[in-house]
């Protein structure tokens, strides 16, 4: 991971030098490309807004960058390392770099706005990856956040049709907070409007943090008397809070608790029978859907035609085309899935779990 | 005893005026009074919104649990700003340290140095190496600001960044659990007690340790000289102190652990359970009680030892304090390291409470921790501050918190209440302090 920041570092520093001679020599080069899923010779810049975080360098790299370079094209990155700022200089980097499509990572989706405007009207498409920017010209490829929320409430509701039910949900500054918030009341509207599920307890986390619904959880047992008979935590971390405070009422394993993510240790839990579905999101696939779209924009710049695309309606307003992955709750039925899929390893799955209890361990 | 009695025409000044002359004679801090009327306030106010919820045994156990991270770290925060200085690390540094802690018995003991889990020597192995790495990381900071004069502020706030950066570098951000089962005690909950015996023993002997105290302070006085307290003061004090705490382990005691966890215990050791449900006192927490004694030990280092009198002096006046032969540059580095200490302590607290190492452990404490000495008295500009009333502030932050969630009060309007009472407490302070010295 180290070594591949600081070669990515010295390829930028290199690139800006060349800038000059890649600029006469690419018109070339993109002339070329002309079907349907080949790239040969078109370059790809990735602007990442932080590389330290976990995921981007352990899945969703490894993905476009296999994808772009099986369908013949060049992938070039660059890491932003939190600043709205160096992300604008690195987006004008990769364009520099012979970029002739760009899928973007935004720090801040409002920031990065200008640079995707200078971007698009310099005839390059721009991809939203994962977080939405609010431009009507971008390709935005994401998991389907209402989804996640809907699956978590599917699989809890199977599980608790009727009692009461406790909300754990993230920082009250992010929107994803609110869209799976949404996905869940879509799925239980009926039930707590006929009086079935009862709302016991409801509230935003700061920061996520699990210590913090650790606490919340305390203090709604604590409030109901235990008497509390689901509880839709909305990632993983939460419910690893959630859990330690259902296990200092022995009610661990009783009250189903719901997660997203794919953590390993939260698929440890969903094996050990303390938490209820996991909803997990390959970021595999999201990288090679985004990497597709983009090879497709090399030949053909037109947003609209990419195969697979929807519109989608943003939270501004805009209608974007877009590509929303479909997540996959995992339960203890499933777990076989993310074994298949090399996303964790047995023995961190089932530590600590009796074999042959569940299928997968 | 002072005070007059025959004076008619002007009633209410005069009860005012033997009211406090009735608190000087028992030299009881007025601030701390104050403060545990105010907490009173809190308490019964979310006891009446709340029909009852928070005044119940479980309730105030869980505050005392959920209080004790950051009441440990107040009290080092307290001698932090006495000495003029700031720790913006101590959540990075409890989020490293206590990722370590995790990280030593879920993985290099178990699997690197291929020793397997669950060995006894596990959780104190790992809890040593936390106090060891805390007290480096502290005594580095400090060793910064005291030698190389480098303003707290900004070596902290390096801290901040340096330490919560390297907790991505072990694992690229993994939560990894579950922690050692002895190690787990450390965090509380029902098993992570010590029991109804323990908790009354415990509550017997700091009576028995409030009454040496008292006779062993008269005696003192006596010996060099020194005004007395009247005996009837003496009394009340030892009579007051008592009560509290035999009243706290009567709390802890009446409550019970949860049934089924009762029920698991019956079956495995074969016991019947009674028809009205098995009723196990789980009596004070483990965290508690280390916050109980870390709250000791640091009024102890504060108020009796050199190195405390050396922090205060410095706080009220630096440059005399170095004229005066201090080594003020040691007391400095010192205070810090004691930081660190204590941040790994809440540090074993708060991942063995979750029961996992999270990258995210601790994020904000600083923030809680320096308004919770700030609340309890503790003044930016130096020199004073109590380690009881840091504890105090802590457990007045957390009664916040934790009743507005009984309240179902949302986190943004929490925070909204958090802030406005921080400053509202603070602000009331330093106005009546500047009115009293007037």
């Amino acid at each position: 991971m180290k070594f591949t920041r600081k070669f990515a570092a010295a390829g930028a520093v290199l690139a800006m030098l060349l800038s000059a001679c890649s600029s006469t020599s690419s018109p070339s080069a993109s002339s070329g490309g002309g079907g349907g899923g080949s790239a040969a010779g078109c370059t790809i810049g990735m602007s990442w807004n932080n590389y330290q975080e976990e995921r981007w360098a352990k899945w969703d790299e490894p993905a476009i960058k296999s994808t772009i370079e099986a369908a013949g094209g060049k992938y070039v990155a660059n890491d932003a390392k939190s600043s709205a700022e160096t992300q604008a200089t690195n987006v004008e980097n990769l364009i520099s770099q012979g970029a002739k499509v760009l899928l973007i990572l935004a720090q801040d989706d409002k920031a990065i706005k200008p640079s995707v405007a200078a971007a698009i009207s310099r005839g390059i498409p721009v991809v939203s990856y994962d977080r939405l920017i609010e431009d009507p010209g971008v390709f935005y490829v994401t998991f389907d956040n209402v989804e996640v929320g809907r699956m978590q409430a599917r699989e809890i509701f199977k599980l608790v049709p009727k009692g009461n039910y406790v909300f754990i949900k993230g920082n009250k500054a992010d929107a994803n907070a609110v869209f799976l918030k949404g996905g869940q009341d879509e799925i239980l509207k009926d039930a707590v409007a006929s009086g079935a599920i009862k709302n016991v307890g409801e509230t935003f986390t700061d920061g996520w943090l699990p210590a913090n619904a650790q606490t919340e959880m305390e203090q709604f047992l604590t409030a109901n008397n235990n008497k509390v008979d689901a509880v839709l935590s909305e990632n993983d971390g939460m419910a690893g809070g959630v859990v330690a405070a259902l296990t200092a009422q022995g009610l661990a394993g009783k009250v189903p608790v719901s997660g997203q993510d794919g953590d390993a240790a939260a698929l440890n839990r969903v094996a050990l029978g303390t938490q209820a579905v996991d909803v997990w999101k390959d970021a595999r696939e999201l990288g090679k859907a985004a990497a597709t779209a983009a090879i497709q924009l090399c030949s053909n710049k037109d947003v609209t035609k990419v195969s697979g695309g929807s519109t989608f309606t943003t939270p501004g307003g805009n209608k974007v085309a877009s590509i929303l992955l479909k997540p996959q709750p995992i339960t203890k039925d499933n777990l076989q899935v993310v074994l298949d899929a090399n996303w964790i390893a047995k023995d961190k799955l089932c530590q600590g779990v009796a074999a042959g209890s569940v299928k997968g361990c | 005893m002072t005070q007059a009695t025959g004076v008619v025409d002007q009633p209410t000044a005069d009860t005012r005026r033997s009211i406090r002359s009735l608190l000087a004679s028992t030299e009881v801090d007025t601030r701390l009074l104050g403060m545990v009327v105010a907490l009173a306030v809190i308490w019964v106010g979310f006891n009446v919104l709340s029909g009852g919820l928070f005044l119940t045994a479980r309730n105030l156990w869980n505050l005392s649990v959920q209080s004790s991270a950051v009441g440990i770290m107040a009290t080092g925060m307290v001698l932090i700003i006495v000495s003029r200085n700031i720790d913006l690390s101590i959540g990075s540094i409890l989020g490293f340290v206590g990722y370590t802690m995790v990280m030593v018995q879920a993985i290099w003991i178990p699997t690197t140095l291929g020793l397997g889990f669950g060995q006894p020597y596990t959780w104190i192995v790992a809890l040593a190496v936390g106090l060891v790495l805390g007290a480096l990381i502290g005594g580095l900071q400090g060793w910064i600001i005291a030698y190389l004069k480098v303003p707290a502020f900004i070596v902290t706030l390096g801290g901040l960044l340096v330490w919560r950066g390297l907790v991505f570098e072990y694992q690229s951000g993994q939560t990894i659990a579950p922690v050692d089962k002895t190690f787990g005690l450390l965090g509380g909950g029902p098993t992570g007690s010590i029991g109804d015996v323990g908790s009354w023993a415990f509550g017997l002997l700091a009576c028995v340790g409030i009454a040496a105290t008292l006779v062993a302070g008269r005696r003192r006085r006596r010996k060099y000289g020194f005004p007395l307290r009247p005996l009837w003061a003496e009394v009340a004090i030892g009579i007051v102190g008592s009560a509290v705490v035999l009243g706290a382990v009567w709390v802890a005691n009446s409550y019970f652990w949860p049934e089924s966890l009762a029920a698991q215990y019956a079956q495995q050791h074969n016991i019947t359970v009674p028809p009205g449900g098995l009723n196990i006192p789980t009596g004070i927490a483990y965290p508690v009680f280390i916050m109980i004694g870390v709250t000791l030990v640091m009024t102890f280092i504060a108020t009796r030892l050199k190195f405390g009198r050396y922090v205060f002096a410095i706080g009220g006046n630096p440059e005399a304090a170095e004229l005066g032969g201090i080594n003020t540059r040691r007391t400095i580095m010192l205070t810090f390291v004691l930081m660190g200490v204590l941040a790994a302590i809440s540090g074993a607290i708060q991942s063995a409470r979750l029961n996992a190492g999270v990258t995210s452990l601790g994020t904000q404490n600083e923030l809680d921790v320096i308004a919770a000495a700030v609340i309890g008295g503790t003044s930016f500009s130096g020199g004073i501050g109590t380690i009881p009333g840091a504890v105090l502030g802590a457990v007045v932050m957390q009664s916040l918190r934790s009743g507005m969630i009984l309240l179902r009060v949302d986190s943004p309007i929490q925070d909204i209440v958090v802030g406005v009472v921080l400053v509202g407490a603070v602000g009331l302070d330093t106005v009546i302090r500047r009115r009293s010295s007037r």
